[in-house]
């Protein structure tokens, strides 16, 4: 991915014609007050003190250190270049002038005629007009750098949501699912057809999951089933499984797949690596507490048990429970908990608990 | 022809999928027969050197150890001298999506099936099964052949670890370069013991530990020895089997036994190490 930029010299002499144009304005401006002078000096020395300031600022930036952000050299230096540019560019632009206004117009600006008064004027008008122009540059550079800067983060928040939803999806998964079903279909065709639809179930749950802030506790416990369902094809009688969801509890609100990650973790990491497999339970129940009744969710299994190490956070191992944290804490913040246990008879439990009140309705 | 029918063992462990591959390679290889079909790399390696097939079918990921670690622990226990041994068996591995896998195959030349398994490619890689066979080349080459092929593999990001499942896929996970590890920080009750890593002669895989060894004394660590591994400097220490770490400059003697396996001795330590076949080109006479 390539930032917006221009070829320098282009973008110099795009820079200069936009400041020849301003000068022209501020001749024109300045004719409009004293119409009874004759417009060719105040525009000679307008462009001539404009060139010069340009010259000096625009390229001169190019001789300091820049912040990428503005295209203009940081703190002190930035002031000094523009000062040194209106400055300069005030002095020699009005020597230059000068010379030519006698030569072409014969008009004598060191005349008598031209009082203090004038000289005053005319430096203000550089250095308004530097300051504005300065600023005008300053501004545009930094507008530009922050459009691309959030075309750059647009672009980072769908590589994002792509690696998030390869993750959901898990491609290896998929595909074991897929060769099941293969054989199925040749076998079995009502199994496919059963273990098919268990898969469309699971696929619409995991691609609109991200779209929709809550559901029904009772379609978070059939999402799990559809899935639980497609591996115990899979992995045959290796695999058991209970779930346990009382009626009071059916229309509960709660974040869609919150507890898929935590299943499929209790099968990957707990009853695949174990020869003999095991059984998981997703059991939904309430405690009191000091704020209120709390919903609690929990996931356990009879699997391998945690390492003596916890994974490191390394690449995919703590993904699943990362992201589930991290929609608890966006929900109901410290009051949402999840906590991961070695079981005492062998295997692993999650639990989340989070308020059952308080949390918001969709 | 008299030579006796090839004979297959397919270690798979979804039922299903397992009995396709059968019905499949029925089709594909009619002669093939299937002796077994397991269902975990344990069993796998166990019925492997028990029913000495021609050529195995080996899931990557399986309960108990993956189908790399069995090809690995076969490759090291296959007998191959006496009136009984046989050629290492032709390897097929199968795996469903692994994109590094699928890279590292490839580089290794190692055959591979993805599942779902089509009949098409099936036939190509029964094809070159059926050539390899036909022209079988002594036991103790392909051993070798197949011990190079694997040692690559293990080192391949992806295929030992099934980790990059979900990291970036443009960096695959490399353990970061960073200053070797000096000292070893090991818990004993409710002391923490700090072990220069100068000290040790040996690291050792023991169940869900590592076993630190001095010259004077023992200690235990947590730290699997996969991420150890990272964290020494190669040079230093050697890995001579899939649960031992050695420091080279402590190794005295090499010696080979009856049965063609090779033992190391260290000095300032009573005990002898056995070194995995695997890692045995490591130690040749200059």
């Amino acid at each position: 991915m390539t930032l917006r930029r221009d070829f320098t010299g282009i973008s110099k002499l795009r820079h200069y014609l936009q400041v020849l144009a301003f000068t022209l304005v501020v001749a024109t401006i300045q004719y409009a007050f004293m119409p009874e002078k004759p417009y060719g000096p105040p525009v000679v020395y307008s462009v001539l003190i404009g060139t010069f300031t340009w010259a000096i600022i625009d390229l001169g930036r190019e001789l300091v250190p820049s912040a990428a952000e503005t295209g203009w050299p940081q703190g002190w230096q930035g002031i000094a270049l523009v000062a040194a540019g209106i400055v300069v560019g005030y002095l020699a632009g009005t020597r230059l002038a000068d010379a030519l206004c006698v030569y072409y117009f014969h008009f004598y600006p060191a005349d008598a005629s031209l009082s203090g008064a004038d000289t005053r004027t005319s430096i203000l008008i550089t250095a308004i007009a530097g300051l504005v122009g300065s600023y005008y540059f300053y501004a545009i550079h930094k507008s530009a750098y922050l459009e691309d800067k959030m075309d750059e983060a647009r672009m980072h928040a769908s590589e994002a949501r792509l690696k998030l939803l390869e993750t959901q999806l898990e491609p290896h998964m998929l595909f074991n699912t897929l060769a099941n079903l293969r054989v199925l279909i040749g076998t079995d065709p009502l199994r496919a057809q059963e273990m098919l639809d268990r898969m469309i179930g699971y696929l619409r749950a995991t691609l609109s999951a991200s779209r929709s802030t809550q559901h029904p506790l009772e379609n978070e416990f059939d999402r799990l089933r559809d899935y639980l369902e497609l591996m115990a094809v899979r992995m045959g009688p290796r695999l058991a499984y209970t779930l346990d969801l009382p009626d009071a509890l059916r229309g509960v609100p709660v974040p869609p797949l919150l507890l898929q990650p935590l299943v499929e973790n209790a099968i990957r990491h707990g009853l695949e690596p174990q020869v003999e497999g095991g059984h998981i339970t997703v059991r939904a129940s309430t405690q009191p507490s000091d704020a209120g009744p709390q919903l609690v969710l929990e996931v356990s299994d009879t699997g391998a048990g945690l390492p003596a190490t916890l994974p490191t956070p390394g690449p995919g191992q703590s993904f699943g429970l990362a992201q589930a944290r991290e929609r608890l804490a966006t929900l109901h913040g410290s009051a949402g908990t999840l906590h991961l246990i070695a079981r005492n008879e062998g295997g692993t439990s999650a639990t989340v608990t989070f308020p059952l009140k308080s949390s918001p309705n969709p | 022809m008299n030579s006796p029918a090839p004979r297959a063992l397919i270690a798979e462990d979804e039922p299903l999928l397992a009995a396709a591959l059968q019905q499949e390679l029925a089709r594909a290889w009619p002669d093939l027969q299937v002796v077994a079909i397991v269902g975990d790399g344990l069993s796998a390696v166990r019925q492997a050197l028990a029913l000495q097939p021609d050529v195995l079918f080996f899931d990557i990921r399986m309960p108990g150890q993956s189908g790399l670690d069995a090809a690995v622990e076969l490759a090291d226990a296959w007998p191959t001298d006496g009136p009984t041994s046989r050629p290492f068996p032709a390897l097929v591995f199968v795996t469903a999506y692994d994109q590094y896998a699928v890279q590292a195959f490839e580089a290794q030349a190692v055959d591979y099936l993805l599942k779902p398994v089509q009949a098409a490619r099936l036939q190509k890689t029964v094809q070159k099964l059926q050539l390899a066979l036909a022209s079988k080349a002594p036991a103790a080459i392909d051993l070798e052949a197949t011990m190079a092929q694997l040692r690559h593999l293990l080192v391949a990001p992806g295929v030992a670890a099934p980790a990059p499942a979900n990291a970036p896929a443009a960096a695959p996970s490399v353990p970061a370069a960073s200053a070797p590890l000096t000292l070893i920080q090991a818990s004993s009750g409710t002391q923490i013991h700090m072990v220069p890593v100068s000290d040790v002669l040996y690291f050792e895989a023991a169940d869900k530990y590592v076993r630190v060894l001095t010259a004077a004394r023992e200690y235990l660590i947590r730290t699997p020895l996969k991420d150890l591994i990272g964290q020494l400097d190669t040079q230093e220490f050697w890995q001579i089997h899939r649960s031992t770490l050695v420091r080279a400059s402590c190794i005295t003697t090499v010696s080979r036994d009856e049965a063609g396996k090779l033992h190391l001795e260290l000095a300032g330590r009573p005990e002898k190490l056995p070194v995995s076949r695997l890692y045995a080109h490591l130690f040749k006479a200059m």
